[in-house]
């Protein structure tokens, strides 16, 4: 399509402005976690590093970033072996209700958090009768990114195709020898792909981690949520927030990489 | 796959093997048993039993529920006032944030992908997800602290005698448009780019100049990648309640009146009832969605 030289440029322009305000309020916390003024006034009183040590130290923080981690990993494990699992079986077989079980798939992340939410809280507590705990935190987040799993590793399938299982096959390899020797193997990036991102996106859940963890299961999020709102801890806040920024960019890279699919399967 | 050799080594492990290899069905069923159950029966089950909950009642003097029938909740929850405006509070943000979400993703989603050169789009599409994968709860803050007294809106502000409009609706719309901008951008983009140039330029060639050639061709090839972008920032905006708390000072949303009911109110079928509107509401979408030829696009 012929676009005149204005039209270009003021293309181009609009992309930069949107794409750069994009980075707007990452800066401002970034900025704000090495401000001297307690109360983070813009522009930026002074320079210091306390607040970064404070953090460093803080025993409340640590527990929940070891919380966060062990949750993150369970729910990760579960979702790579259940969205592999759905992964292979929508790939390779044509049966009856197919559609409606990579929908199912998709569900909880479709409808809104609220929802998976208050769902599984209902579940756990009136219906089945169990106490919440870490376990029903790692159900619910486990739900959830069984998803990001599933998609990376569907793509993987489609792309391979399954010539080289039934060369395995036909050299008398059984079908678990050849899934472990052959299959495995070709889905190894997919799965990292995947896991990194299963881990990312329960590490992060905020909406469904209240509705479903105990009081004792203070995970990063719900910790920074309940330190958001309090003035003495606020500088603490920014050091996390900071930090979480410039972790958050080294899983996804790699799984962006692996997976090669510039979404990394997420939308 | 048909050329299975039988080894003369017999054992389980081989009969089942075997058997798996004669029958996709046998297969099949191993393979899709633990997933159907997990997604099956906890979340279909789980959503079934917000459903029957919702129709339970709570015990005004103990709190304890009781499973006693009744549609007292869902009265409540269609014809209570201040469910009702609360409702099409959080209904109306959530599209009026899709709507923004939509605007501001078309031209910078058509620049990527027919415009910008092969370089460059990696580089744009970059700039996308680094703020997507960014936390969640950072974002929201950041925008507190600039939507906060003496934050960077009311010093960007300053020069023209605009000051923060403080925390409320605005703050949560701008808020919600920007945490779930990518998820507009990214299927736009994607959508732009299997169309091929060859009918942008055909169109041209025939006479049409680019106003044109966007509103009778690309607009209406690239519409099902937006509804199927509209069904993200919809359904995120409709089931958020943190952003709200962060940013949204005293307005609330239907996700808080879930989160207040199940916590200070302990009223569980109440909040049932709540969480049951999302749902209707999605399923409307949805089902919108996929007329418009959408869900293929996700």
């Amino acid at each position: 399509m012929y676009l005149t030289r204005t039209t270009r440029i003021a293309l181009r322009i609009a992309t930069a402005v949107i794409l750069a305000l994009g980075f707007v309020p990452l800066i401002v916390v970034v900025v704000n976690s090495f401000n001297s003024d307690r109360a983070f006034g813009w522009p930026p009183a002074g320079f210091t590093l306390e607040w970064w040590y404070r953090a460093a130290h803080n025993a409340g923080l640590l527990a929940a970033l070891r919380t966060s981690v062990v949750v993150a990993l369970l729910s990760t494990a579960v979702a790579l072996i259940l969205g592999t699992l759905a992964a292979m079986s929508l790939q390779r077989h044509r049966f009856f209700g197919r559609e409606a079980v990579s929908l199912l798939v998709i569900l909880p992340i479709a409808l809104p958090g609220i929802v998976t939410g208050i769902a599984l809280n209902n579940a756990f507590r009136t219906i089945l009768g169990v106490p919440l705990s870490l376990l029903t935190l790692v159900v619910a987040h486990a739900t959830f990114c069984v998803v990001v799993v599933f998609n990376n590793v569907i793509a993987r399938l489609r792309r391979l195709g399954g010539d080289l299982e039934e060369a395995s096959m036909d050299l008398g390899a059984d079908g678990f020898t050849t899934f472990w020797r052959v299959t495995l193997p070709l889905m190894r990036t997919a799965l990292l792909a995947g896991g990194l991102l299963a881990f990312a996106l329960s590490f992060d859940e905020i909406i469904v981690t209240r509705f479903t963890a105990s009081q004792a299961t203070t995970t990063l999020p719900i910790w920074i949520m309940d330190n958001l709102f309090r003035p003495n801890q606020a500088p603490i806040v920014n050091v996390v927030a900071t930090a979480l920024v410039i972790l958050s960019i080294i899983p996804i890279a790699i799984a962006q990489r692996l997976s090669g699919d510039p979404s990394g399967g997420r939308v | 796959m048909t050329g299975n050799v039988a080894l003369p080594r017999d054992g389980l492990r081989r009969r089942l093997s075997a058997r798996l290899t004669r029958s996709p069905r046998s297969r099949l069923a191993l393979l899709l048993t633990a997933p159907l159950l997990w997604l099956g029966l906890a979340y279909l089950g789980a959503l079934a039993a917000l459903l029957v909950t919702a129709l339970w009642t709570t015990n005004t003097f103990t709190g304890e529920i009781e499973r006693v029938w009744t549609l007292d909740n869902l009265r409540i929850v269609v014809t209570d006032s201040v469910y009702r405006s609360v409702t099409l509070r959080t209904v109306g943000v959530a599209a009026l944030v899709t709507v923004i979400d939509a605007v501001l993703a078309a031209p910078v989603a058509f620049f990527m992908a027919k415009v910008a050169s092969p370089r460059w789009q990696p580089l744009l599409v970059a700039a996308i997800l680094l703020p997507l994968w960014a936390s969640y709860l950072v974002k929201a803050y950041a925008w507190r602290s600039m939507f906060g007294g003496g934050g960077l809106i009311d010093w960007a502000g300053a020069p023209f005698g605009i000051g923060s409009p403080g925390y409320g609706l605005t703050a949560t719309v701008c808020t919600l448009a920007y945490l779930w901008f990518p998820y507009m951008v990214l299927p736009i983009f994607a959508g732009l780019e299997r169309l091929p140039d060859s009918l942008l330029e055909a169109s041209g060639d025939l006479g049409a100049r680019p106003g044109r050639t966007l509103r009778t061709v690309v607009l209406p090839l690239a519409f099902p990648a937006v509804v199927a972008g509209s069904i993200f920032t919809f359904s995120l905006s409709l089931g958020d309640y943190v952003a709200v708390e962060i940013v949204g000072g005293t307005s609330q949303f239907l996700g808080n009146l879930v989160y207040d009911n199940i916590g200070a109110a302990n009223n569980q079928p109440l909040a049932a009832a709540v969480g049951l509107v999302p749902v209707v509401v999605m399923i409307v979408y949805l089902f919108l969605a996929r007329r418009a030829g959408a869900l293929e696009n996700l």
